[in-house]
């Protein structure tokens, strides 16, 4: 792609997800998040054949409240020669996966293991009703105003974009309800049982203007785990590997995490500067991609997600959605798969890499045919990552 | 009195200037002392220029909404007591890069949720005023069309 130089790729096709682990997903769950942490991690080696002797990589969002050593004692790790963060949140999915494969690619370590765990109660959990003291950091900004919540930061891009791009209500619809339809034949999600009409969509209460209560994520208490090894290895794993072909991390010109009305094109996120590495760095293009698990902690993240990673023009992200085009299985690219945040369960996106992957493995319940290349996003609005994992090095 | 508002805090080092005019009834805009560039949020670096020279300039206080949101509960208390209400974005006259947040009133005093939020357009001309909550002066935008 114009305008980046592609030095030697060390990481095409040299890495694989060989292990994915999962504890049950839902509200209430009792365990405590470094538990859950350790369940989800343990399933991920069972999964890829891996004792944890032999994993020696770590890669953790800096939100989790739970440490590397923390993890290594209770799983029972070996020598761990690489661990490191990803910050921003719901941004950081792709982030941890992309810096275990790059850690196993460059020789820092063999096995790695990427992770998220969360509990919808925990410290943390919601940032912004924490309230003690005055505010010094950017919030200082929007907060005083009543901009407040996440929802508040996003329906205000989201407002505007249907202002400059005559985006609608209905087009956010389309988003909801195919990621209903996706989780309705998935047993594990949230809304499994749940299904959503466009009319139940366009009478639920509001949350914030223009977002309804259907244009949000779910809150979800549980764990999530990778394991990624060298497509050498990769070669005598359990179940087929998921390659990891292209990955990128995001972070725009003059960009303000949530809150990014600032700069002078504010709907220009973060989509948009991983999308030019992670292409610039493969051997496909969007036209190629069969199946996209896109981060959607808020609907409008779709549309905007779906521009920027170039599936097509800017403004006419709303319009893709039209005619099931996002839905399976005869969707000219089937998203979020499992249901995705708004439907399976909201873990800071990282069940969206584990769709990923089991789209690669043809194990996904909503199975898009022929899908040999899937990409996966993190969190539009806060600095980003995205990968795309093949079914072939 | 204790609010429950969310609140900036006066002293810190990045915020205070622009808080302080605010008090003082100016809508102030971060300059690069060395460059002259606008800048907002304000920062310690200019971006254009890498220079740590700060100057503060006074700004019309006229605007455009650039967009709004109406937010509804759950949320804090003190904004529950008043959902749903506005908050907007106002792009400045004289550099719509340069955009503040505040919320629409129809005076000084006015509540933040008495405006129907269905008559708020996004491009409508709007002026600052000030609102003081505890020892804050909050900036608030006026419909330009009103007197």
């Amino acid at each position: 792609m114009a305008g980046l130089v592609i030095r030697d790729n060390l990481l095409l096709g040299k890495t694989a997800v060989v292990g994915i682990g999962q504890t049950a997903l839902g509200k209430g769950i009792e365990d405590s998040e470094l538990s859950l942490a350790c369940q989800a991690v343990s399933a991920a080696l069972d999964d890829a054949g891996i004792a944890p002797s032999e994993v020696d990589g770590l890669a953790s969002f800096n939100m989790e409240n739970d440490r590397e050593v923390d993890l290594a004692r209770n799983v029972g790790l070996g020598d761990i020669t690489f661990f490191s963060q990803v910050g921003y949140g719901g941004g950081a999915g792709c982030g941890v996966t992309g810096h275990a494969a790059m850690a196993v690619a460059t020789g820092q370590c063999e096995v790695a293991v990427a992770w998220r765990a969360r509990k919808r109660a925990g410290k943390g959990s919601r940032p912004w009703a924490q309230t003690a003291g005055r505010i010094s950091n950017n919030w200082q900004w929007t907060r005083p105003f009543g901009i407040i919540r996440p929802v508040d930061e996003i329906a205000i891009l989201t407002r505007r974009y249907m202002h400059d791009y005559g985006g609608t209500r209905d087009h956010l619809a389309n988003v909801a309800i195919a990621f209903r339809k996706h989780a309705n034949r998935n047993p594990v999600a949230t809304m499994g049982h749940k299904t959503l009409s466009r009319e139940e969509y366009m009478n639920a209460r509001w949350i914030s203007e223009p977002l309804c209560l259907f244009d949000n994520c779910l809150e979800t208490d549980g764990a999530l785990a990778v394991v990624i090894t060298t497509a050498e290895r990769a070669r005598d794993a359990k179940h087929p590997p998921a390659y990891i072909h292209s990955y990128a991390q995001g972070l725009p010109p003059q960009h303000q995490t949530m809150t990014n009305y600032f700069t002078d094109d504010p709907l220009r996120g973060p989509a948009w500067t991983a999308a030019k590495r992670l292409w610039a760095n493969s051997d496909v293009g969007p036209a190629d991609v069969k199946v996209a698990q896109l981060y959607d902690a808020f609907s409008p993240l779709i549309p905007l997600s779906l521009e920027g990673y170039g599936f097509c023009e800017r403004g006419e992200g709303g319009p893709f959605t039209d005619d099931g085009n996002i839905e399976w299985p005869n969707g000219r690219l089937p998203v979020n798969t499992s249901g995705g945040g708004m439907s399976e369960a909201y873990v800071h996106g990282f069940n969206l890499v584990l769709e990923g992957v089991r789209q690669i493995r043809g194990t996904s319940t909503s199975q898009v045919e022929g899908a040999d290349v899937s990409l996966v996003t993190s969190g539009e609005g806060v600095p980003t990552s995205a990968i795309l994992f093949t079914k072939e090095a | 009195m204790e609010t429950g508002w969310l609140l900036p805090d006066l002293e810190h080092e990045v915020g205070a200037e622009f808080w302080h005019g605010c008090g003082r009834g100016e809508l102030l805009v971060q300059a690069c002392a060395a460059c002259g560039k606008w800048r907002m949020p304000p920062r310690p670096m200019c971006p254009a220029c890498r220079s740590t020279e700060i100057r503060w300039d006074v700004t019309s206080g006229r605007g455009r909404i650039w967009s709004y949101v109406v937010p509804h509960p759950p949320l804090l208390p003190a904004y529950a007591d008043v959902a749903p209400y506005n908050a907007i974005i106002v792009e400045l006259e004289e550099d719509p890069m340069i955009r503040f947040a505040g919320n629409l009133v129809t005076s000084v005093d006015g509540a933040i949720n008495e405006i129907d939020p269905a008559t708020i357009q996004i491009g409508e001309p709007v002026r600052v005023v000030f609102t003081q909550i505890e020892e804050v002066s909050l900036p608030r935008w006026v419909r330009a069309s009103q007197s």
